[in-house]
């Protein structure tokens, strides 16, 4: 049977018909054997076609199985194919060099290769989407079209036109085939109308929002997010199984998609064939067999009497037994389909056929709409449950309405259109006649019901071998036995059996019908969950994988740190050097040797991560003594305070310095991963509790690169960067405002972290790498995070989300002197005084210091009273945990900080993955507990100062994306991309719109604006804030550009919703962006310069994958 | 994912926003007047509705603007507004001047 021959020895094609091209013939493998198909095949119609009956066994009982549907509904031809593990082998069109394989054994994964797949998502926007491109969803598409509406048609096949590829009737005395070709070609000329074949309906979520999987090569997806006005649905229907003994043999099939393969794919499903249906559509399917050669030997119908839908078979010579069942099959060959078993009149009758094709009925496809919230009921003439009340702005539309037969299917989709359209506002087109079909308009009798097919008192062993889902191998007598266990309702059925929990999720499986027919009360339906189809978390994932999962936010210097061969972290979204290891040497080596250079001469840390807010208005003072529990109003010009920010429950939040840099205007600054928190937390107390503060908030953490100079030495590193500065008259927990390099305007912070002299340089980050590199110059030494981390623990002081847990308030860590007493309200104040706060026994910051002074012990240890050798005997009383732990270069020796009910002295145990580490208790400042060297180290005081450096060249300006026009440039044709480097920006928060007469002017939010120009704006009753380094510009161009932004874009970016001068405030990938349209095909987009590496990454990426979609 | 009506940017998709809980719930007057048995209450005890609820949301996103609407928690439909309907002047939450209207895409 193999094809060796190339395409003729398909003993199963039909020599004409069918929408394949004989002309080109495609090999591929089939457990090993190679066969032949033709494009237009799907790999269960290239099988068929081939003879293979057998593609599998069941999963339970092992089973031999048969391909028994044409489309997602299969349950039983689930196969691997190439690296696929286990796809429907009915949707995917044959390729050469296909592999396919049937599953066995444990599936597996293949290693997912990033370069092979193309995976990405894409926002789309419009009046009508239209789901399913059968004959009622392209009537719905041309309705709502010819209005000038936005309409979005998905079809899940190959071919648009649905069951029409695989029906024989005629439409205006044409092949149905050419109606749905020129109905396509009126929706290719709708500039406003949008059709995505292969493209699946996944999920229907809330606010018309619906997610469609495009199939755009093999291994290349689209995710589409629509967000619809109005949808209609024209998902179908599916046919449903018949559970008699046998009914899963290998030849038994669905009696449409047996039909469907000989007219649409030119195969043969068999030989010769019984019909057993319970539905007028059997009649139909039986005609276009026999017109396909395949003798039917009899057609089996339940229902009594005569039917006129016998007619299509009058004169055939094809037996109809009315009133008839089959009751069993006969197997002969691999267990395939030899004989039908048919008890009619009393009377039981073998037939002989390879092929029993089987009609239950039909599902209207409600998954769809049942997602949606929509309310079903039964509809007892098609014994299925039909949409009755929508939950969203939706309509389905033919046959997934119940509306069958292709006129009706084709009026009724013309009338949900133009209704949608209508609705979204657009003139009713106008009076359409649905053209004329040779085909019967609808069934003429009701659906014979499932309960006159089911005994209710079966024989002992009786429906062991009636199948009621076929790929779960669940029976009518497994439903019976969970029945017999006392279940009712068909949600809890389902989950004793697994009935409909497979692949397909029990498309055509009968288990409500049984339920109902064994109970003889109906079953509801279970709740029709997302997705649709299975997809593959490949799919899901688009492009955020690898470097584009998550954004990793970079500061200004990043590529001096990758030069100095740091070992990063990520540290709240940034991307931070935890330490700079050198050639041979370990984490800790590294870590101990940046301490000691901190500690003994100087040492430079990129800190430019910490959060940085603007704050300005004449009540900014007030507003700050609101949420920091330290007074704020009452700090000098010029000078710095370290602050706590707490929650209203107490607990603490965050804290950081601030510096008053006016009589109105201050500097906070925040923890690197509470930045945004922190900003969203200050904007919501001030616009919805005191809306009355004349204050304005300004986030400035991109615009400043911050270089903190720490050691001994580092006054000499800060009097060479800026000579004019008097470094004899700047006291601790003082700014100054200073020219460093040549660079005006920028801000020196005396504070320290470390505990040892310590300048925080704050320059605009166009300079920061150049103030950097000059820091170096002068013998700084780099220091990372974990340096950072160790010394301010030497120093006693806490690290929030190390200290803190959201348990812990300022009196736990020893800063009861940063809460103020005096009468002002405060965010916080009130729990201070709840018992919980005043507990005695509340766990306190103390130092530890491990009693074998090369132990270290974990962060999270718990802390227990010693209790001899060996592991601790329950009960255990917790007495605190660790919370950081190091090894300290100046201790000479390891120690920790710890949150503990315990007091310097006490000795405890600290018990972790079954190690005990004993431990005392001790004060947590560990070192310099007079603060003696935060001036210098005494011992240099005394010391001629040394002879100041040789100038240094002034600081060169240098853009987030200085280093990517290489790549820009070789971005692929249709689109240009590049940086407009160096803007003037200022964020203007005022009443009334700022005069800045030659500048471009973007309004963000209420009274707040950006200023793009080359003037500072004049500002009255607001504030400005310079924010040029704060964002760059990356500027796209082409014809192709809205199509690449729409892959990462949530909002609406059709020209008609974002016209030429818009802007919008929204993301971009995983991106805050500004992005405007600047000229038809022009946009550009406003991207905080941490992030410009990222979206410079997603845009190239984005862009490559456009290209490869079009080539 | 939830099509939030911002009154300042229009109708924007939920990942721009940040969800703020029950409005209405103003910070009391004076915290240090109240038993702690009211103040857990004002810290921790909020409503629960099946049925229309009044919450707030920041277009964290967007505008930065906090603005309260009313939520179907069953059907989640979405209508703008504070509590009783009414705007709350003075409290900010939903100030007239903020509900004014923009063409959809213009921040």
């Amino acid at each position: 049977m193999g094809g060796h021959d190339g395409g003729t020895a398909q003993p199963y094609r039909l020599a004409t018909g069918g929408r394949i091209d004989r002309g080109r013939t495609l090999r591929f493998t089939f457990d090993g054997r190679t066969l032949t198909g033709h494009p237009g095949d799907t790999v269960a119609s290239a099988l068929l076609a081939n003879g293979v009956r057998v593609v599998g066994r069941s999963v339970d009982l092992g089973r031999p199985r048969g391909v028994y549907t044409c489309g997602v509904e299969e349950p039983n031809a689930l196969l691997r194919i190439d690296a696929e593990p286990m796809v429907a082998a009915t949707t995917v069109p044959l390729r050469d060099g296909l592999a396919a394989a049937s599953l066995r054994g444990k599936g597996r994964l293949t290693e997912p290769d990033g370069a092979a797949g193309r995976h990405d998502k894409a926002y789309l926007h419009c009046d009508v989407l239209v789901v399913g491109g059968g004959p009622a969803g392209l009537a719905a598409a041309l309705a709502a079209g010819v209005t000038g509406a936005r309409v979005v048609l998905v079809d899940e096949q190959e071919e648009v036109g649905g069951d029409l590829l695989g029906s024989r009737v005629r439409i205006d005395g044409a092949p149905a085939a050419e109606w749905v070709a020129a109905v396509l070609g009126r929706l290719a000329a709708l500039p406003e109308t949008r059709v995505l074949p292969r493209t699946t309906a996944l999920g229907y979520y809330d606010h018309n929002y619906l997610v469609a999987l495009e199939r755009r090569g093999p291994d290349a997806t689209r995710l589409w997010h629509i967000r619809a006005v109005r949808v209609v649905l024209a998902t179908g229907a599916h046919e449903r199984l018949i559970p008699f003994p046998g009914n899963d043999r290998p030849g038994v099939m669905l009696a449409n998609a047996a039909r469907t393969y000989a007219n649409r794919y030119g195969v043969l499903p068999g030989r010769r064939a019984v019909v057993f249906t319970c539905a007028d559509s059997g009649y139909l399917a039986a005609a276009d067999l026999l017109a396909a050669g395949v003798d039917v030997a009899a057609i089996v119908d339940p229902r009594p009497g005569d039917g006129p839908a016998a007619a299509a078979v009058a004169g055939r010579g094809v037996e109809v037994l009315r009133g008839a069942a089959v009751t069993g099959t006969g197997a002969g060959d691999q267990g395939v389909l030899a004989s039908v078993t048919v008890r009619a009149g009393g009377h039981e009758r073998v037939f002989e056929a390879d092929l029993l094709a089987v009609c239950g009925g039909w599902n209207p496809a409600v998954h769809l709409f049942g997602q949606s919230q929509g309310r079903l009921r039964f509809d007892d003439d098609l014994q299925a449950y039909v949409p009755h009340l929508s939950a969203q702005a939706e309509r389905s539309a033919g046959a997934c309405r119940g509306v069958f037969g292709t006129a009706a299917a084709i009026a009724d989709g013309f009338a949900a259109g133009a209704q949608a359209a209508e609705l979204c506002g657009y003139a009713r087109p106008g009076r359409w006649a649905a053209p004329p079909t040779d085909e019967p308009d609808g069934p003429a009798e009701p659906t014979a019901p499932l309960r006159d097919l089911v005994e209710h008192e079966p024989a002992p062993g009786a429906h062991r071998e009636a199948f009621v889902d076929l790929h779960r191998d669940v029976t009518v007598a497994g439903i019976r036995r969970a029945l017999g266990a006392g279940l009712r309702s068909a949600e809890h059925v389902k989950r004793y059996t697994t009935a409909g929990t497979g692949a397909e999720q029990g498309k055509t499986a009968v288990t409500s019908p049984v339920v109902s027919a064994l109970l003889g009360d109906p079953a509801g339906p279970t709740t029709f969950r997302p997705p649709y189809t299975p997809v593959s978390f490949a799919a899901l994932a688009g492009k955020d994988r690898g470097m584009l999962s998550d954004p990793a936010r970079l500061t200004a210097l990043h590529d001096r740190h990758v030069a100095l061969g740091a070992a990063f972290e990520d540290a709240g979204g940034w991307l931070r050097p935890r330490c700079y290891p050198r050639p041979g040497e370990d984490t800790a080596a590294a870590v101990l040797r940046e301490c000691t250079a901190v500690r003994t001469a100087c040492g430079a840390l990129d800190a430019s991560t910490l959060g940085k807010i603007d704050v300005q208005g004449p009540d900014a003072g007030e507003f700050l003594d609101r949420v920091y529990t330290n007074t704020m109003s009452t700090l000098p010009v010029g000078s710095c305070r370290y602050g706590l920010m707490c929650r209203a429950d107490g607990t603490v939040f965050d804290d950081g310095v601030v510096a008053r840099l006016a009589e109105d205007h201050f500097l906070v600054t925040t923890t690197t991963g509470n930045a945004a928190a922190v900003l969203d937390r200050l904007e919501e107390w001030r616009q919805t509790e005191w809306p009355g503060l004349r204050v304005w908030l300004t986030p400035v953490t991109d615009h400043w690169s911050v270089i903190t100079v720490a050691g001994p030495r580092s006054r000499r590193v800060v009097a060479a960067l800026a000579p004019g500065l008097d470094l004899a008259g700047f006291p601790f927990m003082t700014w100054r405002e200073a020219t460093v390099l040549g660079v005006a305007g920028a801000r020196i912070l005396r504070v320290s972290f470390s505990g040892e002299l310590c300048y925080e340089i704050h320059v605009p980050s166009w300079y920061g790498a150049a103030v950097w590199d000059a820091v170096l110059e002068l013998g700084a030494v780099p220091y990372g995070t974990e340096a950072m981390h160790v010394l301010r623990a030497e120093k006693g002081h806490i690290l929030i989300g190390h200290e803190t847990d959201g348990t812990v308030i300022p009196h736990d860590l020893g800063l009861a002197r940063l809460v103020a007493t005096g009468k002002r309200d405060f965010i916080g104040k009130r729990s201070f005084a709840r018992p919980d706060a005043r507990r005695p026994d509340r766990r306190r910051l103390v130092g530890l210091l491990p009693e074998d002074p090369a132990a270290l012990v974990d962060e999270g240890a718990q802390l227990i009273a010693p209790d001899g050798d060996g592991p601790p005997r329950p009960p255990v009383r917790m007495l605190g945990h660790v919370t950081s732990s190091y090894r300290s270069a100046a201790l000479g020796r390891t120690f920790a900080l710890a949150l503990a009910t315990a007091a310097p002295g006490d000795r405890l145990v600290a018990w972790s993955r079954g190690r005990a580490v004993p431990v005392t208790v001790v004060d947590p400042v560990f070192y310099d507990p007079g603060g003696a060297r935060r001036d210098g180290d005494p011992a240099d005081r005394d010391r001629a100062p040394e002879p100041p450096p040789r100038p240094l060249a002034p600081a060169a300006a240098r853009s987030p994306l200085a280093g990517y026009a290489e790549r820009f440039a070789a971005a692929g044709p249709g689109t240009t991309i590049r940086e407009i480097p160096f803007l003037r920006m200022w964020e203007v928060r005022a009443r009334a719109v700022p005069s800045a007469p030659t500048a471009d002017v973007l309004e963000l939010g209420p009274g707040w604006w950006l200023i793009v120009g080359d003037e500072e704006p004049v500002v009255h009753h607001g504030c400005c804030v310079d924010v040029s380094a704060q964002r760059t510009v990356i500027e796209l161009s082409g014809p192709e550009v809205r199509e690449v932004l729409l892959t990462g874009c949530p909002i609406d970016l059709h020209p008609s919703a974002f016209e030429v001068g818009q802007h919008a405030q929204t993301l971009l990938g995983q991106a805050p962006v500004i992005v405007q349209r600047t000229a038809d095909d022009t946009y550009r987009l406003y991207v905080r310069a941490s992030y410009a590496a990222y979206l410079a990454d997603w845009l190239l990426d984005a862009c490559r994958a456009e290209v490869a979609a079009a080539s | 994912m939830l099509l939030i009506d911002c009154p300042w940017c229009g109708p924007r998709d939920e990942i721009e926003f940040r969800y703020g809980g029950q409005a209405g719930v103003a910070y009391p007057e004076d915290p240090a007047a109240l038993t702690d048995e009211q103040w857990a209450e004002y810290l921790y005890v909020r409503d629960n509705p099946k049925g229309w609820f009044h919450e707030r949301w920041f277009h964290a996103a967007g505008c930065r603007t906090w603005f309260t609407v009313r939520r179907h928690t069953v059907t989640h439909e979405i209508k703008p507004g504070g509590p009783d309907g009414a705007p709350e002047p003075g409290r900010g939450r939903d100030a007239p001047d903020r509900r004014r209207r923009f063409p959809r895409g213009l921040a």
